[in-house]
Protein backbone atom coordinates (compact mmCIF):
# COMPACT_ATOMS: atom_id res chain seq x y z
CA UNK A 1 0.00 0.00 0.00
CA UNK A 2 2.66 2.57 0.78
CA UNK A 3 4.29 1.52 -2.95
CA UNK A 4 1.13 2.78 -4.36
CA UNK A 5 1.33 5.99 -2.23
CA UNK A 6 4.70 6.66 -3.43
CA UNK A 7 4.03 6.14 -7.02
CA UNK A 8 1.36 8.71 -6.96
CA UNK A 9 3.14 11.27 -4.47
CA UNK A 10 4.67 13.21 -7.25
CA UNK A 11 1.38 13.71 -9.08
CA UNK A 12 -0.22 14.31 -6.04
CA UNK A 13 1.65 17.31 -5.95
CA UNK A 14 1.95 18.66 -9.15
CA UNK A 15 -1.69 18.18 -8.90
CA UNK A 16 -2.18 19.89 -5.55
CA UNK A 17 0.19 22.54 -7.25
CA UNK A 18 -1.60 23.32 -10.32
CA UNK A 19 -5.25 23.71 -8.02
CA UNK A 20 -3.21 26.05 -5.68
CA UNK A 21 -1.89 28.53 -8.24
CA UNK A 22 -5.57 28.24 -10.13
CA UNK A 23 -7.22 29.20 -6.99
CA UNK A 24 -4.60 31.90 -5.70
CA UNK A 25 -7.57 34.47 -6.81
CA UNK A 26 -10.26 33.81 -5.44
CA UNK A 27 -12.81 36.13 -6.64
CA UNK A 28 -11.56 35.15 -10.07
CA UNK A 29 -12.08 31.71 -9.07
CA UNK A 30 -15.65 31.70 -7.89
CA UNK A 31 -16.59 33.99 -10.81
CA UNK A 32 -15.02 30.99 -13.22
CA UNK A 33 -16.68 28.13 -11.28
CA UNK A 34 -20.09 30.21 -11.94
CA UNK A 35 -19.11 30.55 -15.49
CA UNK A 36 -18.51 27.54 -15.91
CA UNK A 37 -21.52 26.11 -14.99
CA UNK A 38 -23.91 28.71 -16.61
CA UNK A 39 -22.69 27.69 -20.25
CA UNK A 40 -23.28 24.09 -19.10
CA UNK A 41 -27.26 25.23 -18.53
CA UNK A 42 -28.11 25.76 -22.22
CA UNK A 43 -28.33 22.22 -22.75
CA UNK A 44 -31.26 22.42 -19.87
CA UNK A 45 -32.83 24.95 -21.51
CA UNK A 46 -32.87 23.90 -25.10
CA UNK A 47 -34.52 20.47 -23.73
CA UNK A 48 -37.48 22.97 -21.82
CA UNK A 49 -37.97 24.65 -25.30
CA UNK A 50 -37.95 21.11 -27.13
CA UNK A 51 -40.58 19.86 -25.04
CA UNK A 52 -42.82 23.37 -24.89
CA UNK A 53 -43.66 22.56 -28.52
CA UNK A 54 -43.75 18.86 -28.14
CA UNK A 55 -45.32 16.54 -25.52
CA UNK A 56 -43.09 13.75 -25.83
CA UNK A 57 -39.51 12.80 -27.88
CA UNK A 58 -40.08 8.96 -29.61
CA UNK A 59 -42.31 8.34 -27.13
CA UNK A 60 -40.21 9.77 -23.77
CA UNK A 61 -41.76 12.82 -21.46
CA UNK A 62 -39.63 15.73 -20.20
CA UNK A 63 -38.82 14.37 -17.02
CA UNK A 64 -37.47 10.80 -18.63
CA UNK A 65 -35.33 13.17 -21.20
CA UNK A 66 -34.52 14.94 -17.93
CA UNK A 67 -33.15 11.88 -16.66
CA UNK A 68 -31.29 10.86 -19.44
CA UNK A 69 -29.60 14.14 -19.97
CA UNK A 70 -28.73 14.68 -16.29
CA UNK A 71 -27.17 11.27 -16.54
CA UNK A 72 -25.14 11.94 -19.46
CA UNK A 73 -24.19 15.18 -18.71
CA UNK A 74 -22.74 14.29 -15.15
CA UNK A 75 -21.00 11.35 -16.85
CA UNK A 76 -19.27 13.68 -19.82
CA UNK A 77 -18.79 16.77 -17.23
CA UNK A 78 -17.01 14.27 -14.45
CA UNK A 79 -14.29 13.09 -17.84
CA UNK A 80 -13.77 16.52 -19.03
CA UNK A 81 -12.89 17.34 -15.04
CA UNK A 82 -10.59 14.68 -14.71
CA UNK A 83 -8.85 14.21 -18.42
CA UNK A 84 -10.94 16.83 -20.74
CA UNK A 85 -7.29 18.36 -21.09
CA UNK A 86 -6.25 15.75 -23.29
CA UNK A 87 -7.19 17.89 -25.87
CA UNK A 88 -4.10 20.35 -25.75
CA UNK A 89 -1.93 16.93 -26.77
CA UNK A 90 -1.50 18.72 -30.48
CA UNK A 91 -0.08 21.88 -28.84
CA UNK A 92 2.41 19.45 -26.94
CA UNK A 93 3.33 17.82 -30.24
CA UNK A 94 3.49 21.00 -32.19
CA UNK A 95 5.69 22.46 -29.37
CA UNK A 96 7.98 19.98 -28.63
CA UNK A 97 7.09 20.10 -25.05
CA UNK A 98 6.08 16.37 -25.26
CA UNK A 99 9.96 15.84 -25.58
CA UNK A 100 9.68 17.12 -21.69
CA UNK A 101 6.91 15.07 -20.39
CA UNK A 102 8.24 11.54 -21.91
CA UNK A 103 12.02 12.66 -20.94
CA UNK A 104 10.77 12.33 -16.71
CA UNK A 105 10.42 8.93 -14.99
CA UNK A 106 6.50 9.15 -14.62
CA UNK A 107 3.82 7.97 -16.90
CA UNK A 108 3.34 10.52 -19.57
CA UNK A 109 -0.10 10.04 -19.43
CA UNK A 110 -0.85 11.14 -15.89
CA UNK A 111 2.02 14.15 -16.42
CA UNK A 112 -0.48 15.77 -19.04
CA UNK A 113 -3.38 14.90 -16.78
CA UNK A 114 -2.45 16.54 -13.72
CA UNK A 115 -0.43 19.43 -15.96
CA UNK A 116 -3.50 21.21 -16.72
CA UNK A 117 -5.64 19.95 -14.21
CA UNK A 118 -8.74 22.76 -14.40
CA UNK A 119 -10.42 23.15 -11.24
CA UNK A 120 -13.06 25.45 -12.32
CA UNK A 121 -14.75 23.16 -14.55
CA UNK A 122 -16.19 21.31 -11.02
CA UNK A 123 -18.71 24.34 -11.75
CA UNK A 124 -20.36 22.58 -14.53
CA UNK A 125 -19.80 19.21 -12.48
CA UNK A 126 -21.98 20.44 -9.94
CA UNK A 127 -24.59 22.16 -12.42
CA UNK A 128 -24.47 18.39 -13.91
CA UNK A 129 -25.02 16.80 -10.65
CA UNK A 130 -28.19 19.03 -10.07
CA UNK A 131 -29.50 18.57 -13.23
CA UNK A 132 -29.60 14.56 -12.44
CA UNK A 133 -30.91 14.65 -8.47
CA UNK A 134 -33.86 17.18 -10.10
CA UNK A 135 -34.45 14.02 -12.78
CA UNK A 136 -34.44 11.14 -10.27
CA UNK A 137 -36.40 13.14 -7.48
CA UNK A 138 -39.29 14.03 -10.50
CA UNK A 139 -39.34 10.45 -11.99
CA UNK A 140 -40.61 8.81 -9.39
CA UNK A 141 -38.79 5.78 -9.40
CA UNK A 142 -39.41 2.54 -7.58
CA UNK A 143 -36.63 2.35 -5.69
CA UNK A 144 -34.54 -0.98 -5.22
CA UNK A 145 -31.01 -2.04 -3.72
CA UNK A 146 -29.96 -2.70 -7.44
CA UNK A 147 -31.39 0.54 -8.70
CA UNK A 148 -29.89 2.18 -6.16
CA UNK A 149 -26.57 0.91 -7.09
CA UNK A 150 -27.07 1.73 -10.70
CA UNK A 151 -28.05 5.63 -10.06
CA UNK A 152 -24.70 5.83 -8.43
CA UNK A 153 -22.28 3.96 -10.32
CA UNK A 154 -23.90 4.74 -14.07
CA UNK A 155 -22.54 8.05 -14.12
CA UNK A 156 -19.68 7.15 -13.29
CA UNK A 157 -18.80 3.93 -15.55
CA UNK A 158 -20.26 6.97 -18.55
CA UNK A 159 -17.87 9.21 -17.00
CA UNK A 160 -15.14 6.53 -17.92
CA UNK A 161 -16.37 5.91 -21.21
CA UNK A 162 -16.12 9.79 -22.34
CA UNK A 163 -12.52 10.12 -20.66
CA UNK A 164 -12.08 6.56 -22.81
CA UNK A 165 -12.89 8.73 -25.96
CA UNK A 166 -11.15 11.79 -24.88
CA UNK A 167 -7.57 9.45 -24.51
CA UNK A 168 -8.65 7.93 -27.88
CA UNK A 169 -8.95 10.89 -29.62
CA UNK A 170 -5.66 12.51 -28.11
CA UNK A 171 -3.74 9.09 -28.99
CA UNK A 172 -4.91 9.85 -32.59
CA UNK A 173 -3.25 13.09 -32.48
CA UNK A 174 -0.01 11.61 -32.98
CA UNK A 175 -0.65 10.58 -36.17
CA UNK A 176 -3.28 13.94 -37.23
CA UNK A 177 -1.51 16.68 -34.87
CA UNK A 178 -4.41 19.43 -36.29
CA UNK A 179 -7.49 16.83 -36.08
CA UNK A 180 -8.25 18.22 -33.03
CA UNK A 181 -11.80 19.13 -34.49
CA UNK A 182 -12.41 15.49 -35.35
CA UNK A 183 -12.35 14.75 -31.71
CA UNK A 184 -15.28 17.36 -30.47
CA UNK A 185 -17.47 15.15 -33.02
CA UNK A 186 -17.18 12.39 -30.56
CA UNK A 187 -16.37 13.97 -27.26
CA UNK A 188 -19.09 17.24 -27.68
CA UNK A 189 -20.71 15.28 -29.96
CA UNK A 190 -20.82 12.18 -28.00
CA UNK A 191 -22.55 14.16 -25.11
CA UNK A 192 -25.42 15.34 -26.88
CA UNK A 193 -25.84 11.73 -28.24
CA UNK A 194 -26.38 10.53 -25.34
CA UNK A 195 -28.04 13.45 -24.05
CA UNK A 196 -31.22 12.49 -26.03
CA UNK A 197 -33.63 9.06 -25.80
CA UNK A 198 -31.52 6.88 -28.47
CA UNK A 199 -35.12 6.31 -30.30
CA UNK A 200 -34.89 9.66 -31.44
CA UNK A 201 -31.70 9.21 -33.90
CA UNK A 202 -32.31 7.36 -37.12
CA UNK A 203 -31.56 3.92 -37.81
CA UNK A 204 -28.11 3.67 -39.06
CA UNK A 205 -26.88 6.96 -36.99
CA UNK A 206 -28.52 5.74 -33.48
CA UNK A 207 -26.80 2.25 -34.13
CA UNK A 208 -23.57 3.47 -35.09
CA UNK A 209 -23.04 6.05 -32.49
CA UNK A 210 -25.69 4.26 -29.70
CA UNK A 211 -24.89 0.77 -29.89
CA UNK A 212 -20.95 0.60 -32.20
CA UNK A 213 -19.57 3.73 -30.47
CA UNK A 214 -21.88 2.23 -27.19
CA UNK A 215 -23.19 6.01 -26.07
CA UNK A 216 -26.59 4.45 -25.77
CA UNK A 217 -25.29 2.94 -22.69
CA UNK A 218 -24.63 6.45 -20.95
CA UNK A 219 -27.72 7.72 -20.50
CA UNK A 220 -30.50 5.99 -22.55
CA UNK A 221 -30.08 2.26 -21.10
CA UNK A 222 -29.31 2.98 -17.66
CA UNK A 223 -32.61 5.33 -17.56
CA UNK A 224 -34.43 2.46 -19.12
CA UNK A 225 -33.37 0.32 -16.26
CA UNK A 226 -34.24 2.95 -13.11
CA UNK A 227 -37.44 3.84 -14.97
CA UNK A 228 -38.30 0.01 -15.53
CA UNK A 229 -39.38 0.86 -19.00
CA UNK A 230 -38.71 -1.68 -22.10
CA UNK A 231 -36.52 -0.32 -24.70
CA UNK A 232 -39.23 0.54 -27.89
CA UNK A 233 -35.39 -0.34 -30.13
CA UNK A 234 -36.44 -3.82 -28.79
CA UNK A 235 -33.21 -4.52 -26.43
CA UNK A 236 -33.26 -7.29 -23.62
CA UNK A 237 -33.65 -5.77 -20.01
CA UNK A 238 -30.53 -7.05 -18.66
CA UNK A 239 -28.67 -5.10 -21.52
CA UNK A 240 -29.76 -1.83 -19.91
CA UNK A 241 -27.80 -2.81 -16.61
CA UNK A 242 -24.45 -3.20 -18.74
CA UNK A 243 -23.22 0.28 -18.81
CA UNK A 244 -19.90 -0.88 -16.28
CA UNK A 245 -19.03 -3.68 -18.65
CA UNK A 246 -19.15 -1.50 -21.74
CA UNK A 247 -16.98 1.30 -19.82
CA UNK A 248 -14.68 -1.42 -19.01
CA UNK A 249 -13.92 -2.10 -22.52
CA UNK A 250 -13.83 1.25 -23.72
CA UNK A 251 -10.93 1.86 -21.33
CA UNK A 252 -9.27 -0.95 -22.39
CA UNK A 253 -9.15 -0.38 -25.87
CA UNK A 254 -8.45 3.52 -25.12
CA UNK A 255 -5.43 2.50 -23.01
CA UNK A 256 -4.19 0.16 -25.96
CA UNK A 257 -4.59 3.33 -28.65
CA UNK A 258 -3.04 5.77 -26.23
CA UNK A 259 0.10 3.39 -25.76
CA UNK A 260 0.63 2.76 -29.31
CA UNK A 261 0.36 6.40 -30.05
CA UNK A 262 3.21 7.50 -27.73
CA UNK A 263 4.91 4.61 -29.15
CA UNK A 264 4.43 6.18 -32.26
CA UNK A 265 5.49 9.66 -31.28
CA UNK A 266 8.30 11.64 -33.34
CA UNK A 267 9.90 14.40 -31.72
CA UNK A 268 9.29 18.09 -33.91
CA UNK A 269 13.14 17.83 -34.15
CA UNK A 270 12.86 21.43 -32.77
CA UNK B 1 -11.34 22.22 -43.22
CA UNK B 2 -11.93 18.94 -43.44
CA UNK B 3 -11.92 18.20 -39.64
CA UNK B 4 -14.44 21.08 -38.86
CA UNK B 5 -16.96 19.67 -41.96
CA UNK B 6 -16.68 16.22 -40.68
CA UNK B 7 -17.47 17.89 -37.09
CA UNK B 8 -20.01 20.39 -38.23
CA UNK B 9 -21.74 17.73 -39.90
CA UNK B 10 -21.74 15.47 -36.83
CA UNK B 11 -23.34 18.19 -35.21
CA UNK B 12 -26.12 18.69 -37.95
CA UNK B 13 -27.78 15.13 -37.69
CA UNK B 14 -27.82 15.48 -34.00
CA UNK B 15 -29.83 18.44 -34.65
CA UNK B 16 -31.85 17.26 -37.41
CA UNK B 17 -32.81 13.91 -35.39
CA UNK B 18 -33.83 16.12 -32.08
CA UNK B 19 -35.53 18.29 -34.32
CA UNK B 20 -37.85 16.13 -36.34
CA UNK B 21 -38.62 13.82 -33.38
CA UNK B 22 -39.64 17.35 -32.11
CA UNK B 23 -42.26 17.48 -35.28
CA UNK B 24 -43.46 13.91 -35.08
CA UNK B 25 -47.51 15.41 -34.82
CA UNK B 26 -46.62 17.05 -38.29
CA UNK B 27 -45.27 20.03 -37.16
CA UNK B 28 -43.53 22.10 -34.29
CA UNK B 29 -43.72 25.58 -33.43
CA UNK B 30 -45.36 26.18 -37.45
CA UNK B 31 -42.29 24.55 -38.71
CA UNK B 32 -43.28 21.14 -41.11
CA UNK B 33 -40.31 18.33 -41.02
CA UNK B 34 -38.81 19.49 -44.49
CA UNK B 35 -38.76 23.39 -42.60
CA UNK B 36 -36.56 21.83 -39.85
CA UNK B 37 -33.95 19.66 -41.52
CA UNK B 38 -33.18 22.82 -43.62
CA UNK B 39 -33.19 25.11 -40.35
CA UNK B 40 -30.35 22.62 -39.02
CA UNK B 41 -28.23 22.38 -42.19
CA UNK B 42 -28.63 26.05 -42.93
CA UNK B 43 -28.22 26.94 -39.32
CA UNK B 44 -24.85 24.09 -39.69
CA UNK B 45 -23.36 26.07 -42.13
CA UNK B 46 -24.08 30.11 -41.45
CA UNK B 47 -22.97 29.20 -38.04
CA UNK B 48 -19.11 28.97 -39.89
CA UNK B 49 -20.09 32.47 -41.81
CA UNK B 50 -21.49 34.53 -39.62
CA UNK B 51 -19.03 33.43 -36.93
CA UNK B 52 -21.18 32.66 -33.59
CA UNK B 53 -17.87 30.85 -31.69
CA UNK B 54 -15.24 32.58 -29.57
CA UNK B 55 -13.24 34.95 -30.42
CA UNK B 56 -10.76 36.73 -28.61
CA UNK B 57 -8.53 38.27 -31.11
CA UNK B 58 -8.90 41.94 -30.37
CA UNK B 59 -9.49 40.99 -26.34
CA UNK B 60 -5.62 38.92 -26.74
CA UNK B 61 -4.35 42.29 -28.71
CA UNK B 62 -5.45 44.59 -25.67
CA UNK B 63 -4.01 41.82 -23.20
CA UNK B 64 -0.38 41.45 -24.97
CA UNK B 65 -0.46 45.39 -26.20
CA UNK B 66 -0.30 44.37 -29.59
CA UNK B 67 -3.41 46.51 -30.32
CA UNK B 68 -0.47 49.28 -30.01
CA UNK B 69 0.55 48.59 -33.57
CA UNK B 70 -3.40 48.44 -34.78
CA UNK B 71 -3.73 51.98 -33.21
CA UNK B 72 -0.84 53.38 -35.05
CA UNK B 73 -2.24 52.50 -38.61
CA UNK B 74 -4.00 55.43 -40.31
CA UNK B 75 -7.24 53.62 -40.26
CA UNK B 76 -9.73 52.92 -37.57
CA UNK B 77 -9.26 49.95 -36.10
CA UNK B 78 -12.93 48.72 -35.93
CA UNK B 79 -12.92 49.45 -39.45
CA UNK B 80 -9.82 47.18 -40.44
CA UNK B 81 -11.17 44.08 -38.17
CA UNK B 82 -14.66 44.48 -39.92
CA UNK B 83 -13.36 44.39 -43.32
CA UNK B 84 -11.09 41.72 -42.48
CA UNK B 85 -14.29 40.22 -40.95
CA UNK B 86 -16.10 39.96 -44.09
CA UNK B 87 -13.66 38.82 -46.40
CA UNK B 88 -13.81 36.06 -44.35
CA UNK B 89 -17.37 35.65 -44.37
CA UNK B 90 -17.66 35.91 -48.42
CA UNK B 91 -14.76 33.04 -48.50
CA UNK B 92 -16.99 30.71 -45.64
CA UNK B 93 -20.56 31.74 -47.48
CA UNK B 94 -19.17 29.36 -50.65
CA UNK B 95 -17.43 26.70 -48.50
CA UNK B 96 -18.75 26.57 -45.33
CA UNK B 97 -22.57 27.07 -46.41
CA UNK B 98 -22.90 24.66 -48.83
CA UNK B 99 -21.28 21.95 -48.05
CA UNK B 100 -23.34 21.07 -44.86
CA UNK B 101 -26.68 22.39 -46.92
CA UNK B 102 -25.69 19.56 -49.87
CA UNK B 103 -24.87 16.99 -47.27
CA UNK B 104 -28.17 17.65 -45.64
CA UNK B 105 -29.70 17.63 -48.64
CA UNK B 106 -28.72 13.56 -49.15
CA UNK B 107 -30.28 12.36 -46.14
CA UNK B 108 -33.06 14.65 -45.63
CA UNK B 109 -36.02 16.08 -47.50
CA UNK B 110 -35.22 19.92 -47.16
CA UNK B 111 -37.58 22.71 -47.86
CA UNK B 112 -36.12 24.91 -50.76
CA UNK B 113 -37.21 28.77 -51.37
CA UNK B 114 -39.90 29.00 -53.61
CA UNK B 115 -38.98 32.25 -55.26
CA UNK B 116 -35.70 32.87 -56.98
CA UNK B 117 -35.48 36.83 -55.45
CA UNK B 118 -35.48 34.79 -52.00
CA UNK B 119 -31.54 33.70 -52.54
CA UNK B 120 -31.04 37.68 -53.05
CA UNK B 121 -32.74 38.76 -49.88
CA UNK B 122 -30.59 35.81 -48.13
CA UNK B 123 -27.42 36.94 -49.19
CA UNK B 124 -27.76 40.82 -48.04
CA UNK B 125 -29.74 39.42 -45.00
CA UNK B 126 -26.00 36.98 -44.29
CA UNK B 127 -24.05 40.01 -44.70
CA UNK B 128 -26.00 41.96 -42.16
CA UNK B 129 -25.91 39.18 -40.01
CA UNK B 130 -22.51 38.92 -40.22
CA UNK B 131 -22.17 42.48 -39.40
CA UNK B 132 -23.83 42.42 -36.36
CA UNK B 133 -22.57 39.50 -35.18
CA UNK B 134 -19.20 41.01 -35.83
CA UNK B 135 -19.68 44.29 -34.18
CA UNK B 136 -21.45 42.36 -31.15
CA UNK B 137 -17.66 40.48 -30.95
CA UNK B 138 -15.63 43.26 -31.51
CA UNK B 139 -17.57 45.42 -28.50
CA UNK B 140 -17.26 42.20 -26.05
CA UNK B 141 -13.44 42.11 -27.02
CA UNK B 142 -13.44 46.07 -26.19
CA UNK B 143 -14.78 45.15 -22.31
CA UNK B 144 -10.95 43.72 -21.83
CA UNK B 145 -9.34 47.26 -22.06
CA UNK B 146 -11.35 47.42 -18.25
CA UNK B 147 -11.33 43.47 -17.65
CA UNK B 148 -7.94 41.93 -18.73
CA UNK B 149 -9.36 39.00 -18.62
CA UNK B 150 -12.27 38.40 -21.08
CA UNK B 151 -13.42 34.98 -19.97
CA UNK B 152 -16.63 36.66 -18.52
CA UNK B 153 -17.51 38.27 -21.30
CA UNK B 154 -16.71 35.52 -23.70
CA UNK B 155 -18.73 33.34 -22.01
CA UNK B 156 -21.91 35.57 -21.84
CA UNK B 157 -21.44 35.77 -25.73
CA UNK B 158 -20.86 31.71 -26.50
CA UNK B 159 -24.26 31.59 -23.90
CA UNK B 160 -26.24 34.37 -26.41
CA UNK B 161 -24.58 33.32 -29.69
CA UNK B 162 -25.78 29.91 -29.44
CA UNK B 163 -28.95 29.67 -27.32
CA UNK B 164 -30.51 33.57 -28.58
CA UNK B 165 -29.47 33.16 -31.73
CA UNK B 166 -31.14 30.04 -33.41
CA UNK B 167 -28.56 27.97 -33.21
CA UNK B 168 -29.42 25.51 -30.18
CA UNK B 169 -33.35 25.58 -31.49
CA UNK B 170 -35.08 27.79 -33.82
CA UNK B 171 -36.31 31.09 -31.96
CA UNK B 172 -40.25 30.43 -32.41
CA UNK B 173 -40.25 27.60 -29.58
CA UNK B 174 -39.83 30.00 -26.71
CA UNK B 175 -42.52 31.19 -25.21
CA UNK B 176 -44.32 34.53 -26.73
CA UNK B 177 -43.10 36.86 -23.98
CA UNK B 178 -39.10 35.78 -24.29
CA UNK B 179 -39.78 35.78 -28.02
CA UNK B 180 -40.17 39.55 -27.64
CA UNK B 181 -37.03 40.35 -25.16
CA UNK B 182 -35.06 38.29 -27.75
CA UNK B 183 -36.40 40.31 -30.93
CA UNK B 184 -35.00 43.20 -29.00
CA UNK B 185 -31.30 42.15 -28.85
CA UNK B 186 -28.70 41.53 -31.52
CA UNK B 187 -28.55 37.83 -31.13
CA UNK B 188 -31.66 36.63 -33.58
CA UNK B 189 -30.51 38.84 -36.00
CA UNK B 190 -26.90 36.63 -36.69
CA UNK B 191 -28.68 33.61 -37.46
CA UNK B 192 -32.63 33.56 -37.22
CA UNK B 193 -33.29 36.19 -39.32
CA UNK B 194 -31.79 34.58 -42.12
CA UNK B 195 -32.99 31.80 -41.96
CA UNK B 196 -36.53 33.00 -41.56
CA UNK B 197 -35.42 34.73 -45.19
CA UNK B 198 -34.46 31.59 -46.60
CA UNK B 199 -37.44 30.03 -45.34
CA UNK B 200 -39.75 32.44 -46.82
CA UNK B 201 -41.06 32.87 -43.63
CA UNK B 202 -42.52 36.84 -42.15
CA UNK B 203 -41.27 39.21 -44.84
CA UNK B 204 -38.23 39.75 -46.34
CA UNK B 205 -37.79 43.38 -46.77
CA UNK B 206 -38.95 43.86 -43.32
CA UNK B 207 -36.31 41.35 -42.27
CA UNK B 208 -33.30 43.27 -44.19
CA UNK B 209 -34.85 46.44 -42.87
CA UNK B 210 -34.05 45.34 -39.20
CA UNK B 211 -31.21 43.55 -39.70
CA UNK B 212 -29.74 47.10 -41.33
CA UNK B 213 -31.18 48.79 -38.41
CA UNK B 214 -29.54 46.49 -35.82
CA UNK B 215 -26.06 46.16 -37.90
CA UNK B 216 -25.83 49.98 -37.78
CA UNK B 217 -26.68 50.17 -34.15
CA UNK B 218 -24.49 47.48 -32.73
CA UNK B 219 -21.95 49.06 -34.89
CA UNK B 220 -22.47 52.58 -33.61
CA UNK B 221 -22.48 51.22 -29.84
CA UNK B 222 -18.89 49.51 -30.92
CA UNK B 223 -17.83 53.11 -32.44
CA UNK B 224 -18.64 54.41 -29.49
CA UNK B 225 -17.14 52.27 -26.49
CA UNK B 226 -14.00 52.63 -28.57
CA UNK B 227 -13.51 55.87 -28.60
CA UNK B 228 -14.24 55.78 -24.35
CA UNK B 229 -11.58 53.21 -24.67
CA UNK B 230 -9.05 54.64 -26.29
CA UNK B 231 -9.55 57.90 -24.20
CA UNK B 232 -8.09 55.87 -21.35
CA UNK B 233 -5.93 53.70 -22.62
CA UNK B 234 -2.97 52.54 -20.61
CA UNK B 235 -0.50 50.77 -23.11
CA UNK B 236 0.28 47.39 -21.79
CA UNK B 237 4.31 47.55 -20.63
CA UNK B 238 6.65 45.66 -21.85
Amino acid sequence: MADVADVLAPYRRLLVAQIRSQTQYRLSFAVDLALNATITVIDVFVLLAVFRVTPELAGFGLIETLLIAGLAQVAFQLADLAVGNLERVPFYLRTGLLDAVLLRPLSAFGQLVVLDFMPRRVGRVVQGAVTYGVALVLSGIDWTVPRVLLAIVAPIAGAVCYGAIFTAGAATMFWLVEGGEVVNAFTYGGRDFASYPTPVYGPWFGRLLGFVLGLAFVGYLPALALLGRADPLGTPGWLHWCTPVVSVVWALVAASAWRVGVRHYQSTGS
Amino acid sequence: MFASAFTNSVFGFLKTYVLLAAASTGSAAGYDPAELAMFAWAGQGLLGVVQLFSWTEVADRIRTGDIVTDLLRPMNPLTAFLAADLGRAGHALVIRLTVPIALGAVFFPLRWPEQARTWVWLVVSVGLATVTSFATRYLINLLAFWWLDARGPNTLWLFGGSLFSGLAVPIPFFPEWAQTVLWCTPFPWMLQAPLDVLLERGDPAGLVCGGALVAGVMLGFAAVLQRVALRRLVVQGG
